[in-house]
């Protein structure tokens, strides 16, 4: 079966959407339920972590690149760069190594 | 209590504000340029076009929640799936929300909330929280003038110039969004061992689950769900939070 894409956008653009006003609007105090703050605490860098390895490796031409991206992406991240650093970082390494590889 | 129209534009203070907000928003939105541009060759490869991928992340506004609904939308995955990958990939911003709603003034009009609500991301999040006192949402609505445009516009292009760049070019420009993930996560993988202990068992997961027989046959983004969850659950049941403060946080 095909879906529409506009259908995809619109889920998208919708849940998206949702997941930030309704706290803005709805939700005066803070979550009190220790365990459900905990949750969503760790979900970003669990959800961000589970997706970036080992697809970095895996988005680039040689995988060698993305992993040396990644820790280079790590490095540069642990020492204080911005996220624009960082990002540019991980791509001037898969650049320069993949004229070799 | 509020006055009506305290936070209205025709007074000098809120243009003022607004255009703080806009300054700030300069770096931010630069950054956003280059991260949207490897989305948009994403976007191309989930069979978007580039009005689509334009209209997808000035909607969406999400780096982490359009690369997850992308991968799940190339394979053509059924909508309740895009859904729940949305709602899983963007949880963060849940948290950010309940943190910023704390940062309005008692009687916020409901437009306001709805307004700022467009754009949390963990940038404009970031720089809207740290405001002293509480937030005039017209410093969030400056941020926003100049990041969503860019963000929207560089997906679009990178949408339209993926397939013209070289490849080799192509293959550099999509690590950056893996290095904003970076960027977010390692910071405080810094300051606390438990997440980073968390991320190091992530990496270990998640690539066993691509290489094990029968979990790797479970498509790439419903394992994301699931050790999204998985990991997340049993990191809060075993190193819960103690600290109630969620907006220094992210």
């Amino acid at each position: 079966m095909n879906h529409n894409i506009y259908i995809y956008i619109l889920i998208m653009a919708g849940v998206s959407y949702a997941i930030r006003v309704l706290p803005l609007t709805l939700i005066r105090k803070q979550i009190k339920n220790q365990f459900v703050q905990s949750f969503l605490y760790y979900v970003p860098y669990v959800t961000l972590a589970v997706m970036t390895f080992p697809a970095i490796t895996e988005a680039t031409q040689s995988p060698i690149a993305g992993g040396v991206a990644l820790v280079v992406g790590i490095i540069a991240a642990w020492f204080g760069a911005s996220l624009f650093q960082v990002a540019v970082s991980c791509c001037g390494v898969v650049f320069l190594l993949e004229l070799f590889l | 209590m509020m006055k009506k129209g305290e936070y209205s534009l025709s007074q000098q203070n809120n243009r003022r504000e607004f255009c703080q907000g806009f300054k700030d928003g300069i770096p931010i939105g630069l950054g956003y340029f280059a991260v949207s541009f490897s989305l948009g060759i994403l976007a191309k490869k989930a069979g978007l076009n580039p009005f689509q991928s334009f209209l997808a992340s000035l909607l969406c506004n999400a780096s982490a929640g359009e690369y997850a609904a992308f991968s799940l939308i190339m394979v053509q995955a059924s909508y309740l799936e895009v859904a729940i990958i949305t709602l899983i990939a963007n949880a963060r911003y849940l948290l950010m929300s309940c943190a910023l709603s704390q940062k309005f003034k008692q009687g916020t009009s409901l437009v306001h909330r709805m307004i700022v609500g467009y754009d949390v991301t963990d940038e404009i999040f970031a720089i809207s929280v740290s405001r002293d006192c509480f937030l005039n949402p017209n410093y969030t609505y400056g941020a926003i003038a100049i990041a969503a445009p860019c963000w929207a516009t560089g997906t679009a292009l990178g949408c339209l110039a993926g397939n013209v760049l070289p490849l080799r070019l192509v293959s550099a420009l999509s690590v950056a969004l893996y290095g904003m993930f970076l960027a977010i996560i390692i910071p405080p993988a810094r300051k606390s061992k438990v997440v980073a202990g968390i991320i190091v068992i992530c990496f270990v997961l998640s690539y066993l689950a691509s290489i094990l027989p029968v979990v790797s046959d479970i498509s790439s983004g419903t394992r994301t769900i699931i050790l999204t969850v998985g990991i997340s659950a049993v990191a809060a049941w075993l190193f819960p939070r103690e600290n109630q403060e969620v907006s220094d946080e992210s």
